[in-house]
């Protein structure tokens, strides 16, 4: 996978401090699975975080309070073996997660024009979906209100600008006007989250509107 | 730390305490200086992560506790969680580490940084209510016997962030704390932090690269 696009610092310095919504969380999860070049820069970033930590002022814990914690170790196994989340064909492990297993699983709602979106169960200050565009179809935005993260997981699709492949995450804002199109052949399968939030009203037109014209 | 010999004492481990104890104390007394580390006396923080990792060793979980639990609760405090929350989670934290020393893999990443991961998530739980997808794992280790010049790098890479923090103007240090005390959304966030990163991201880089390799 030849990754072209990918998160920005201020998207992995987020990420690495929590403050991310969800819904972007879930977006950077799933690139930095796919990339090593992010996964890198993301450890450099919780690097930043434990450099301060061990500089931090510090806060005197309780007299009592290395006890009650040796007590409560005690009680604790430590464990051996390690589940980790499976990556399901497409879908990196943190999105397998939410999809509760492979693309085969995902519950699609027909937008029309045989695009489909699957909404993705997050917190609310933000939203994440996977979009299902044939080739040739417009990628549905928001017309951008908020930060708007598009990342491919199969196929591609064009805009302007560039071309975005599997593994590729476009990083849209407010002035950002663009119009996305999926390539032609394979289907183009994307995960999206914005935080701006969701309206379907401002997805339908744009798709209706090739029929309005006949 | 008054009150630390008196903690080793009850613990009835097989390794010296005491030991631990004293080098802590060292570190402690530096930092109450207020110098920048530069002539820090190292305690070797992963070596007692893989003894409670190896041996359940309660006496070098005791001085992580005293290390850190202090650090992490400041932590907590200075991302708007009250005393008593914070003294919880840093519990919390510290009993995590317990649990899950065998995660811990000290070529990638130093124990302060190790830790910090663990207490930003307590923190997302406790204060947001968030859940945090995580990367994929990769079945890169943590190795039996890690390399000792790739934990030393670990190590050291975190010192001298440390020491480039510390010599940031002061404004620029702020904004880089408050993202990190969750004061800043992420919009906020700058993307120049003026910090060394390079170095860091090309040692992890270049272990990618060869577990890449391994694989293939
Ligand atoms: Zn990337």
């Amino acid at each position: 996978m030849s990754i072209r696009h990918h998160l920005t610092d201020p998207l992995l310095m987020a990420y690495a401090a929590g403050e991310l919504p969800e819904a972007f969380n879930l977006v950077v999860a799933t690139h930095v699975s796919l990339c090593d070049e992010c996964r890198a820069r993301l450890a450099s970033f919780e690097a930043v975080g434990g450099a301060m930590l061990e500089t931090e002022d510090v806060a005197a814990m309780s007299e009592d309070s290395l006890a009650l914690c040796m007590d409560r170790i005690s009680g604790l196994s430590q464990a051996t073996a390690r589940r980790p989340l499976k990556r399901a064909g497409i879908l990196p492990a943190p999105l397998a997660d939410y999809v509760g297993g492979g693309i085969g699983k995902v519950k699609w709602r027909n937008l029309g024009m045989g695009v489909k979106q699957a909404i993705l169960p997050t917190g609310k200050d933000a939203s994440a979906r996977l979009l299902y565009i044939p080739g040739g179809q417009a990628v549905p935005d928001h017309g951008h209100r908020g930060l708007e993260l598009t990342l491919v997981l199969q196929g591609a699709f064009r805009d302007e600008t560039d071309r975005f492949g599997p593994g590729d995450i476009e990083i849209a804002d407010e002035a950002m006007q663009h119009t996305p199109v999926a390539e032609e052949g394979e289907v183009c399968i994307c995960l999206a989250a914005t935080d701006a939030p969701l309206k379907f009203n401002a997805i339908i037109p744009r798709l209706a509107q090739p029929f309005l014209r006949i | 730390m008054m009150f630390e010999a008196r903690q080793a004492e009850k613990t009835d481990a097989p390794f010296s305490s005491q030991q631990y104890a004293a080098k802590d104390q060292k570190v402690s007394r530096r930092k109450e200086g207020s110098a920048v580390q530069a002539d820090q006396v190292e305690t070797d923080w992963a070596a007692l992560v893989l003894r409670v990792r190896d041996h359940q060793d309660r006496a070098a979980f005791a001085a992580l506790f005293r290390h850190f639990a202090p650090r992490v609760k400041a932590f907590l405090m200075k991302s708007g969680a009250d005393a008593t929350l914070a003294e919880e989670c840093a519990q919390d934290v510290m009993a995590t580490l317990w649990q899950k020393a065998h995660l811990f893999d000290p070529s990638r990443a130093s124990v302060a940084t190790w830790v910090f991961t663990i207490a930003r998530n307590r923190r997302i739980d406790a204060l947001r209510k968030a859940r945090r997808p995580e990367p994929e794992e990769l079945p890169w280790g943590p190795e039996p016997e890690p390399d000792q010049a790739e934990v030393l790098e670990a190590q050291q890479d975190t010192e001298r962030l440390g020491a480039a923090l510390a010599q940031l103007p002061e404004k620029q240090r702020a904004l880089i704390e408050r993202a990190f005390y969750g004061d800043l959304s992420h919009s906020e966030i700058a993307a120049e932090t003026g910090l060394p990163l390079g170095t860091i991201k090309s040692r992890i880089r270049l272990a990618l690269e060869r577990l890449r390799q391994q694989m293939s």
